[in-house]
């Protein structure tokens, strides 16, 4: 294979993980990993390193939408951030130590994980509780436009918020993920924040969470130009179809198939991870 | 409980956050749409004069020096390297979220939010440790 050839099929492949990845809410980058390693054979550092930066593409170009909606809350994204960039650092360090097989079983585990996550019912969280002294301390509470309708909301639970995205990071230093799936359950679960808030917030943050760990695999040879460029081209033109798309179609199939397919590839990374295989 | 309130779009328009949300949403996307394109340039003139190699990136061996740090990567622009024209949209790609927080601090600033300047801030400093390291 000529390195036309690679690059084409790659951003093909990309192309299609980033329209399924911002159809569904799960990011490209989730499967970027495993598509690159198993079917391309591609050395996993340099996997990791590829899908980071794609993540930082997808993130600031479907943030760039949502934030103008008025949807995100960057106060909230940006006291997280403080959270998921520390851990994203930790990550990253993490990555060079860390065998490829091990690296590969961590990977399957949290795609496992997503595919979980992403087809899970969610419920809108009540309204009615009393506030968060810490939450309204750090003017967390907001409130979101829906159908010309402004709804606010409280915030809760900061701490154990703050602790998961910790996690979250750390997961994104360490697979060169966005570890959306993380991110969306630490703020849905723990902290009680509506989905539509949650999701475009935890988008939003992506893009600076990856940005941490991004200058230490800058460093380290994580990222070549070769294998990065017709990754970050397609992941990114495929996540702006699956905007558009995302007005007209019923996500709820393609979801559940691509949560297959994400669920698919975990035991396929874990399995290859435990045979030694990459 | 609160009850809903409909929105008065002249009131809504002129809230401050919606102001700064605005910007930042331009930001990126200036930023996104710079980079890709960079990228894209670098990528066409890389597979114009060496589309017909062979890579192989089964063995990880990192990429080569002039490929990984600020001064490597301007260095290879100077010698018309196409791999460090991608890497400069790389590097533009991870400066666009750095932007944004060097933005927010500025804007929390302005609406003398002093508790979330100095939130930024923070963010702010872990992100530069990160970029200048090594």
């Amino acid at each position: 294979m000529n390195a036309i050839e690679f690059s084409l099929l790659i951003g093909m492949a990309s192309l299609v993980a980033g329209f399924l990845g911002s159809l569904t809410g799960l990011g490209g980058g989730v499967v970027i990993v495993p598509l690159l390693a198993l079917a391309f054979k591609v050395d996993i550092h340099y996997a990791i390193g590829a899908s980071l930066v794609s993540v930082i593409a997808t993130s600031s170009g479907s943030a760039a939408a949502y934030v103008r909606k008025g949807y995100s809350n960057i106060r909230i994204g940006m006291l997280l951030e403080i959270a998921t960039t520390l851990g994203a650092i930790m990550g990253a360090f993490l990555a060079a130590g860390t065998p490829t097989k091990a690296i590969a079983i961590v990977f399957g585990m949290v795609l496992l994980f997503s595919a979980a996550v992403s087809t899970r019912k969610r419920n809108p969280p009540p309204t009615d509780e009393p506030k968060d002294r810490l939450a309204s301390m750090l003017r967390l509470d907001g409130s979101y436009p829906d159908d010309g309708i402004k709804h606010p909301y409280h915030v809760r639970r900061v701490p154990l918020g703050f602790g998961l995205m910790f996690g979250a990071g750390t997961l994104s230093g360490l697979l060169g993920i966005g570890s959306g799936a993380v991110k969306v359950l630490a703020m849905d679960e723990a902290m009680l924040i509506p989905f539509k808030v949650s999701t475009t917030t935890s988008n939003f943050m992506i893009g600076v969470t990856a940005a941490a760990s991004a200058g230490i695999y800058l460093s380290r040879g994580y990222i070549d130009p070769a294998i990065a460029m017709p990754v970050t081209l397609g992941v990114l033109a495929g996540s702006m179809l699956g905007t558009q798309f995302l007005m007209r179609a019923k996500t709820k199939a393609i979801r559940i198939i691509f949560a297959v397919v994400i669920a698919m590839l975990g035991m396929e990374m874990i399995y290859s991870g435990l045979t030694g295989r990459l | 409980m609160e009850h809903p309130a409909p929105i008065d779009p002249n009131e809504y328009a002129l809230t401050d956050d919606t102001i700064i949300d605005i910007r930042i949403g331009l930001l990126l996307k200036i930023g996104m749409l710079t980079s890709a394109a960079v990228i894209l340039l670098g990528g066409i003139l890389f597979l114009f004069h060496h589309g017909r190699s062979n890579p192989d990136y089964t063995v990880f061996h990192g990429v080569p020096d002039n490929l990984n740090s600020l001064a490597g990567i301007a260095r290879g622009l100077r010698h018309g390297n196409d791999l460090a024209i991608i890497q400069l949209g790389m590097l533009l790609l991870i400066a666009t979220p750095v932007a944004r927080v060097v933005f927010s601090i500025f804007a929390f600033f302005s609406e003398r939010d002093y508790l979330y300047v100095t939130i930024s801030t923070i963010v702010l400093a872990v992100l530069l440790y990160s970029l200048i390291w090594h």
